[in-house]
């Protein structure tokens, strides 16, 4: 975005265009909804909880794209265990 | 002679394949090269109207692949080029009538006979383009930047990638440079990276297209349209010159960063 547009907070319509087909691209392309992905993001965390302390709130899984590939991309941030070490 | 069989491509309808297929055979025969156009549209046959060939058609494609007629019987001659000619579609038949392997024994029959093979794929991703990019050595994919457009694009190359026909490269048609410069039209480089594709050209938008149209005379016969030179541009580069991207001054800008955009592939 221009440094207009982002001053009059409006958002050019090629812009909108952009975004909206970089998203739905991923999804033809993987065949998988929003709702798919929040699906497995879900089963992810139970998955994972269940051998090591995670925040799942802080999850976050996505589908980056890279040229004609896709990638499911999932950011996971460990607790830290330093406190209860302390206890 | 062994020709090289270009389907043009797209998806979605309306989007300007016939236009193109029919200018790349102007093109390529007024350098000299024997080409034969085909409408791969059965039932909504079209090419004959975009050419001006439509009251000389006696047989089609459906004759050659049922045997009613020789291959050179149904190759419609133009008056214009010597050596351009145009296979109809037929119009009272469907798709089903013709099969990717027909389509491949007529392109391996017509490979002897010219140098190059133009199929104008219909809209869709059903029998009819299945017959269209059963031949091809090359497959361009067109579109529009126009949000539909460009997803049904992404969607056919998705296809030509699963079933092994190589990576097709892209004719963006239809460039409205003034919207583009307002940042109301999608510009030939978001197209690029979304898609991620090489180009092969550029076509601006032309009213000029829509009256040649009207006459039945393909824009690239008409050396005063923009649209007829980046389809000669397209012509160049098929037969493997490097020709530079056309530089409309008032867009200066833009052009010189899809010139290094299209340099890269």
């Amino acid at each position: 975005m221009s440094f207009f547009n982002r001053i009059s907070g409006k958002k050019k319509s090629a812009q909108n265009a952009k975004e909206r087909l970089q998203l739905v691209l991923t999804h033809d392309r993987t065949d998988m909804t929003p709702a798919a992905l929040e699906a497995l993001k879900d089963e992810l965390i139970e998955v994972i909880s269940r051998h090591i302390e995670i925040d799942p709130d802080a999850v976050n899984i996505d589908v980056a794209r890279e040229g004609r590939e896709q990638r499911l991309i999932a950011d996971i941030p460990l607790k830290a265990k330093t406190r209860q070490r302390g206890r | 002679m062994s020709a090289k069989i270009v389907t043009v491509t797209s998806g979605k309808g309306g989007v300007g394949k016939t236009t193109a297929i029919a200018s790349l055979g102007i093109a390529l025969a007024a350098r000299g090269q024997k080409v034969v156009c085909i409408d791969g549209d059965i039932g909504l046959r079209n090419l004959d109207v975009i050419m001006g060939l439509e009251n000389r058609i006696v047989y089609d494609i459906v004759d050659i692949v049922e045997g009613r007629c020789r291959l050179r019987q149904a190759m419609i001659r133009d008056k214009r080029l010597p050596g351009l000619f145009l296979i109809p579609a037929a119009q009272t038949r469907d798709k089903m009538a013709v099969s990717p392997s027909d389509m491949i024994r007529l392109g391996d029959e017509l490979r002897e006979e010219v140098d190059w093979v133009l199929i104008d794929s219909p809209a869709g991703i059903e029998r009819g383009f299945k017959n269209a990019i059963a031949p091809a050595d090359r497959i361009l994919v067109l579109t529009n930047p126009e949000i539909s457009a460009v997803r049904d694009a992404d969607r056919v190359i998705g296809i030509l990638e699963a079933e092994e026909k190589g990576t097709p490269s892209l004719i963006l048609n239809r460039v409205n440079y003034e919207m583009v410069k307002k940042q109301e039209m999608l510009s030939p480089e978001d197209v690029l990276d979304l898609l991620a594709i090489d180009l092969i050209g550029i076509v601006p938008e032309d009213k000029s297209v829509l009256i040649a149209a009207n006459q039945g005379a393909p824009i690239a016969l008409d050396k005063e349209s923009r649209a007829g030179q980046a389809f000669r541009n397209i012509a160049g580069r098929l037969l493997g010159e490097d020709v530079p991207y056309m530089d409309l001054e008032e867009q200066g800008g833009l052009w010189k960063r899809i010139s290094k955009l299209a340099g890269r592939g």
